[in-house]
């Protein structure tokens, strides 16, 4: 299996992408970044209030919503793109709810019968109109980082990259505008809904947010891998604290550790650079649980020998 | 692609007005519709015959075990299975560089008890819940997968080892060695729920109990996972590893929706299964390059809506139709008692009721009661006189009024005689209860209160002589019964 692994060769993994390739690596990894922090605050708040299979759910069917929004509009528009992922993520939201609500389908059957008909159906779609649409289904898989070297470039730098960091930004903004509403609705909706902060229109607005944040992200990553984003780095700052600024600082750290190892990782082993980036966040997610699982045994053993003395 | 155009348009339509335009696509290259449906149905072709027979089996398989899943609450644990698999694939490939459908077996089977021992591992240790441990277990794991493909596919034997058939599905790229090994699992599938029937009954839904039992509950529980693993991974060449799951979720919920019995929905949900799977290979083999896993869920799923809409005892619109039907019966009902308190003002004259009177006592406007007259004559309980002012009972209608108002002073009296309610408490409840009272509780009633004639108001109860005889002049006042 010596051909498995392409020849390893320091230079072209380490040195190369920051010099003379840094025209195509370093906006793929600031991609891959953008990506995983705007995915990675959201998905802190998804995590806290145990929806992180919502955004399984959402992610799969953005991609009828994709479809759906290329057959009407005929091109690939921004404005398109989004109308149609705010409307499949509403709509599996409405879903969801309509049918574990209105039949004795429990929400787990509930979420896995709406989203994959809901794939399905994206699948289907892009399958018959194929010439249409120029979205293929490999690309919903893996989802394509290099894509963006052939992607136009508008105030310098490729248009991907500028609406992914419009979408992050827009995603930082928000948090630190309503911190307040989220925190209290995530941890307690009822109290939330006693001090008048409406926790059913907080919701709306995060699956909202979301569906926007899972169709920027979903050309370069794909619809699956975009759960990792999702879900690693809230996951991973909150196995390293109880706080939750510091795990919204702590999920971005995690974005840019991922984003830079996932470079590295995709050139020595030589697969899909989006791939590799959530391969990189997986083995950050691992150290952040030895960590954790460290330091709970130290508290055992300090426990032990306070017992012990007294 | 000329029929899947067809096939797609109906549902295209209902979402776009301005989809046709849009639908006009490539030039036709392949046979014709009816050429392909006559080869899908004449079995002409033996690989066809072949893929169908992986269909059947692999509906059978995944509707058996999904119905202990859906039960379970366990739907999402397929997909995280379905999904974490992937590299357990892919090593299975690099085992020999070939499709050898007992490696990859071995290998996503190996991987897949992996991810679920990861899962529960991350929910013991850490404070993370299990939704977010099986989507963090999914996603990475799949994504290890979409590396060691991607890495495969630079190999000189990877690039057309059909691997990437596995994403999607493709049922006609079966070929025997891969329906021997379904064959085997679902047989396995069979025996293990055949003969642990009552064991997995247990299980599914009270683990505990089974437990303080002696039943092997931990074995039963480890063994169905391994089942459903394999199960999983043998349907994936025909479904794909997204949608794999859908075909462990969807035809057990829709036999949910049909029955109660778990042995019963298992049985519908192996058919339901079955007739997916089918549903699916046809359409995509009607498309000729069309992957197979889509189809069979979008099969799946449109029966999965009708069931849901009209399934006979919990369909949404079933249950509508028999709420709307309930509140209008309950509105004739009113009507017909306000009829008889009126009749009972006039001391039961022969004479009918009139319009107005009816909208008096029950404070409508005459044109509603109009519609009520309407309706009550449109199911021949009354009769309006030719100037269209006077009501009149038919004995139907007669009988039916009677019967309400017993109901009625009955419960009042109950309350007040029996649950030593007060007398002005009773009458909302016994508003209510009048039109759910049955034959049997009635004469219950009649029974226990000593074969009443007055109610607490002093108003007489109309008995079981004066609800048969005819609508002229009633027994009141004398003893009866039944």
């Amino acid at each position: 299996m010596p051909d498995l692994l392409p020849p390893f060769d320091a230079h072209r993994v380490f040195v190369a992408p920051w010099t003379t390739d840094l025209p195509t690596y370093g906006w793929m990894t600031l991609m891959a970044f953008l990506v995983t922090t705007a995915c990675g605050l959201v998905g802190n708040y998804l995590i806290l209030r145990r929806m992180a299979l919502v955004g399984d759910a959402i992610s799969h069917s953005v991609l009828p919503g994709l479809a759906v929004a290329f057959l009407i509009s005929g091109k690939l528009t921004l404005p398109a793109m989004l109308a149609g992922a705010l409307g499949a993520g509403l709509i599996t939201t409405f879903l969801i709810e309509f049918l574990h609500t209105r039949s004795r389908i429990k929400a787990d059957a509930a979420i896995g019968i709406t989203f994959c008909s809901l794939f399905a159906l994206g699948v289907v779609l892009i399958n018959v109109f194929a010439s249409k649409v120029h979205l293929d289904a490999e690309c919903v898989l893996y989802g394509e980082l290099s894509h963006l070297a052939l992607a136009e470039h508008s105030l310098g730098m490729p248009v991907p990259v500028l609406v992914m960091g419009g979408v992050a930004l827009i995603v930082v903004v928000l948090i630190v505008l309503f911190y307040k509403e989220l925190l209290i609705t995530s941890f307690d909706a009822l109290l939330a809904g006693s001090q008048g902060f409406a926790p059913g229109k907080m919701h709306l607005a995060l699956m909202a947010s979301l569906s926007i944040v899972i169709v920027a992200a979903f050309e370069s990553v794909g619809a699956i891998l975009v759960i990792a984003m999702l879900i690693l780095p809230g996951a991973t700052a909150q196995l390293l604290s109880t706080r939750l600024p510091i795990c919204l600082v702590l999920s971005v750290l995690h974005a840019a550790v991922s984003a830079i190892g996932g470079l590295h990782l995709s050139l020595i082993l030589g697969c899909p650079m989006a791939a590799a980036v959530v391969v990189a966040g997986t083995l950050l997610f691992g150290v952040a649980w030895a960590i954790s699982w460290m330091r709970q045994r130290a508290r055992t053993i300090v426990s032990d020998i306070h017992a012990v003395v007294s | 692609m000329r029929f899947p155009k067809t096939v797609v348009l109906p549902v295209i339509w209902l979402l776009l007005t301005n989809a046709a335009h849009a639908a006009r696509i490539g030039d036709l290259t392949e046979t014709s519709i009816t050429e392909q449906a006559l080869r899908f149905f004449t079995f002409s072709d033996p690989s066809l015959r072949l893929a169908l027979l992986g269909c059947i089996l692999l509906g059978l398989n995944c509707g058996l075990l999904g119905g202990f899943v859906v039960v379970r609450r366990m739907s999402l644990v397929g997909d995280t299975l379905s999904h974490a698999v992937l590299p357990g694939v892919a090593l299975g490939f690099l085992w020999n560089h070939t499709k050898d459908p007992l490696a990859i077996l071995i290998g996503a089977t190996l991987v897949g008890c992996l991810s679920m021992l990861t899962v529960s591992a991350i929910t013991r240790t850490t404070r993370l819940k299990e939704d977010a441990a099986m989507g963090l277990v999914l996603s990475s794991f799949y994504a290890i997968g979409i590396c060691l493909i991607g890495m495969i596919q630079r190999l000189p034997s990877g690039n057309k080892s059909g691997i990437d058939k596995f994403l999607f599905g493709q049922a006609a790229a079966m070929n025997g060695h891969d329906i021997t090994l379904m064959a085997v699992t679902s047989g396995l599938t069979l025996l293990f729920v055949t003969f642990g029937y009552r064991g997995l009954l247990t299980l599914s839904f009270h683990r505990a109990f089974g437990e303080s039992l002696g039943l092997p509950m931990g074995f039963l529980h480890h063994a169905m996972m391994l089942l459903i693993s394999f199960a999983v991974v043998t349907a994936m060449q025909a479904v794909g590893v997204v949608l794999v799951s859908a075909m462990l979720i969807i035809p057990p919920a829709t036999a949910c929706l049909l029955t109660d019995r778990l042995h019963r929905v298992l049985i519908l949900s192996a058919i339901i299964g079955i007739a997916t799977a089918v549903f699916g290979a046809f359409f995509s083999f009607l498309g000729s390059n069309l992957p197979t896993g889509p189809f069979m869920v979008l099969a799946g799923s449109l029966v999965f809506t009708m069931t849901f809409l009209f399934s006979p005892k919990q369909g949404w619109l079933t249950r509508l139709w028999r709420q709307q039907t309930q509140k209008c019966r309950i509105e004739r009902e009113n009507t017909l008692k306000a009829m008889y308190h009126l009749a009972e003002r006039y001391g039961f004259r022969e004479e009918g009721i009139t319009l107005l009177e009816l909208a008096n006592t029950r404070r409508e406007p005459l044109e509603q009661i109009r519609q009520r007259s309407d309706d009550l004559i449109r199911q021949k309980l009354a009769t309006l006189t030719e100037d269209g002012s006077m009501l009149h009972f038919t004995p139907e209608g007669w009988r039916k009024a009677s019967a309400i108002v017993r109901n009625h002073r009955l419960w009042e009296l109950y309350l007040t005689n029996i649950m030593q309610y007060g007398a002005d408490h009773v009458h909302d409840d016994a508003e209510k209860i009048e039109h759910v009272l049955g034959e049997d509780t009635v004469r219950q009633l009649e029974r226990r209160l000593d074969f009443p004639q007055t109610d607490p108001h002093g108003k007489a109860i109309p008995g079981a002589r004066d609800i048969h005889a005819a609508i002229a002049k009633p027994n009141l006042g004398k003893p009866t019964g039944y």
